[in-house]
């Protein structure tokens, strides 16, 4: 389990954005009725997202209440959950695996290079407090490694040099290319094909 | 090599495109009526006579699986849910069907249905693969528009709906039951089996939970019959895998091949040979992380398959190939391995919860060499009181590859740790494992 505490200064009040109302309410429909409280987890994202990337607690009560569940329901799940930030982590939010298949292939130097140009310490404000890094288990991208994510995208197939690259470009504020940084196409064995080759640029 | 003819995931590599008119092409939705229309019995025994076994790890019959759904629908509805909350370090599997073949999955989700008479399917994914959760949504949208999904569904009289659900990068959420808490908006925490989820599922319902992987190659085992897939691979292990091979290899991909493939043949031919020639080999961990890994030595003669790893004392689990190689410093690779289920695990039964612990903060000293002699043992001894210990079989996926290390490594381990037992130099806590803890703060 990780540990995971709420930031100290909090926002007094949340409310959805009428935009953010809409995707809820097609969210809640998802569930059969009485089950509502299973939208728990979409609607934790869409408050994340309309607040630049994290959770106040005033959310979680307002989420509560849109629910009709419990507020310590809602907090236990948003504490459960890895992804959901419960202090701010910046517009640019970069998360490193650092797992077995990512780390034989040289993870620590995508650790190094975010030290570099964010921060010393993970889950730490960049000096313009746009961007901040963490390092985090499997992201599902193994055959990619070493990879890392930003806020939603992949970026995969990296070293230092593509990640110390990739880092100033959101530094300036840029959303950089998602995907491989080796030119490969998808998962495929790179200059070694063997199979579906009759496909292949097709 | 399998023959490419034979292959079900044509799209693996996106070449052709991943919406629904070059689906069709390729044959997805093309008699889905016709299917439907042989009737559930059909559908179960065919998929029973291919001998599909799960594809998410634990490996268990599907169509046995399906069977265990009641026959009858009662008071409560039935419902399907797929899970997609690939988190096994090693696996990728998933991800690249949920992006590149979803019509498959799709398709697949209206049989299993049917088969099992749900009317509403969830689609668990990881909440990081949001992206390719909403390449999914788009393939569900376009479906629900050409009317194949969505009432009278592909014009077979069947009702369904499908929805996705995202997880929020919680491991044990890839548990059958952990995954229902978590539909359900609770923290994903495994129920007590039994009652087994096909009688007491969702929201109290029957529910039938199926892999990604297993319900995107159904319908192709239909259309081609089951005798087709059960000539593939061997008795028992039948049909075709995507493997995930990632590590020190030339060439990391995904591919599907035929079961009971030889690893080297993987290895050696498709992912491009180790880095350093095979002769710099290490060890193999075949599937995913929780499987116990191999030495060098057995890698040459191994097959891939569900029970010819099982004879090894490790498993086909995901089929994540994780190549180590020998720059590499095995201790650490699975501390950090350890690392990741002291993160993972849920916090639910003790010997989990602490153990997982123990296994990361022993590991991290023996691969400094900062560990004593009777530790190795000590090591062993806690694997053994979690395994078997804990509601789910987390407990087994964290110990198996601290006991596969000690198994194969033990002579590695013991050359780096020299030191002797603290109990000699009469320290006062002698039992406590965190004793290095104390000394330093002394």
């Amino acid at each position: 389990m990780s540990l995971k505490r709420p930031a100290k200064e909090q926002p007094e009040n949340f409310e959805f954005s009428s935009s953010s109302l809409d995707i809820a309410n097609k969210v809640i429909a998802k569930y059969p009725k009485g089950k509502q409280q299973s939208a728990v987890m979409d609607l934790l994202y869409i408050a994340q997202r309309q607040n630049d990337n994290w959770i106040p607690l005033a959310a979680m009560k307002y989420i509560a209440k849109i629910l009709d569940m419990p507020y310590i329901k809602v907090y236990e799940v948003a504490t459960f959950y890895s992804m959901y930030n419960l202090s701010p982590v910046g517009k640019y939010f970069v998360q490193v695996c650092t797992t077995t298949p990512c780390m034989i292939r040289g993870a620590n130097k995508l650790v190094e290079a975010c030290k570099e140009k964010i921060s010393e310490n993970e889950s730490e404000l960049s000096p313009d407090k746009n961007c901040s890094w963490m390092e985090v288990e499997c992201l599902g991208a193994c055959v990619n490694a070493p990879m890392m994510q930003i806020n939603d995208e992949y970026y995969e197939d990296l070293n230092k040099e593509k990640t110390l690259e990739i880092l100033d470009t959101i530094l300036k504020g840029d959303t950089p290319k998602a995907g491989s940084y080796r030119g490969r196409v998808n998962n495929e064995p790179e200059n070694n094909r063997k199979t579906l080759m009759e496909f292949k640029n097709a | 090599m399998l023959k490419d003819k034979d292959r079900i995931f044509q799209n693996l590599y996106n070449d052709l495109g991943s919406d629904i008119i070059s689906a069709q092409k390729r044959g997805d939705w093309i008699n889905t009526k016709e299917i439907i229309s042989k009737g559930r019995d059909w559908i179960i025994n065919e998929v029973k006579e291919s001998q599909l076994r799960g594809r998410g790890g634990a490996g268990f019959p599907t169509g046995l699986k399906w069977s265990f759904a009641p026959k009858e629908v009662g008071s409560r509805p039935h419902y399907l849910v797929i899970n997609g909350d690939e988190s096994e370090p090693g696996t990728c599997k998933d991800r690249d069907i949920l992006r590149f073949e979803p019509h498959k999955l799709i398709e697949g989700c209206l049989i299993a249905s049917y088969a099992v008479q749900a009317h509403v399917c969830y689609i668990y994914i990881r909440g990081e693969y949001f992206v390719d959760g909403q390449k999914l949504q788009a393939a569900i949208d376009d479906a629900y528009e050409k009317k194949l999904i969505g009432k009278n569904a592909s014009g077979t009289g069947w009702d369904l709906d499908i929805y996705i659900h995202y997880g929020a990068g919680a491991y044990i959420c890839g548990e059958e039951t952990a995954l229902l808490e978590s539909i359900e908006g609770n923290k994903g925490q495994p129920r007590l089996k039994p009652p087994f989820p096909a009688l007491v599922g969702l929201y109290g319902c029957p529910t039938i939970i199926n892999n990604v992987e297993t319900i995107a190659v159904v319908p192709t085992i239909l259309r081609r019959g089951g005798k087709w897939f059960a000539s593939l691979g061997r008795e028992k292990n039948t049909g075709t895998k995507i493997f995930c091979i990632s590590g020190n290899v030339n060439s990391p991909c995904n591919v599907e091949e035929e079961m009971n493939i030889p690893l080297k043949e993987l290895i050696e031919v498709h992912a491009g040979g180790v880095v350093g020639g095979w002769d710099n080999l290490q060890a193999v961990i075949p599937g995913g992380s929780s499987m116990p890994l191999i030495p060098k030595e057995k890698c040459e003669t191994l097959t891939m398959d569900f029970d010819s790893l099982v004879a090894e004392k490790s498993g086909l689990g995901t089929a994540g190939v994780v190549v180590i190689n020998k720059d590499q410093d095995i201790i650490k690779c699975m501390a950090r391995i350890a690392r990741f289920y002291k993160h993972e695990s849920c916090g639910q039964c003790t010997p989990c919860r602490e153990g997982s612990g123990w296994m990361w903060r022993m590991l991290e000293r023996m691969a400094k060499g900062e560990a004593s002699k009777d530790e190795i043992e000590m090591l062993g001894d806690v694997t053994k009181q979690i395994e078997g210990h804990t509601i789910c079989a987390f407990g087994e996926g964290s110990s198996w590859p601290v006991q596969g290390l000690l198994r194969h490594f033990k002579d590695e381990i013991k050359k780096r740790n020299k030191f002797d037992p603290i109990i000699k130099e009469n320290k006062n806590i002698p039992y406590l494992v965190d004793q290095h803890l104390l000394d330093k703060n002394a």
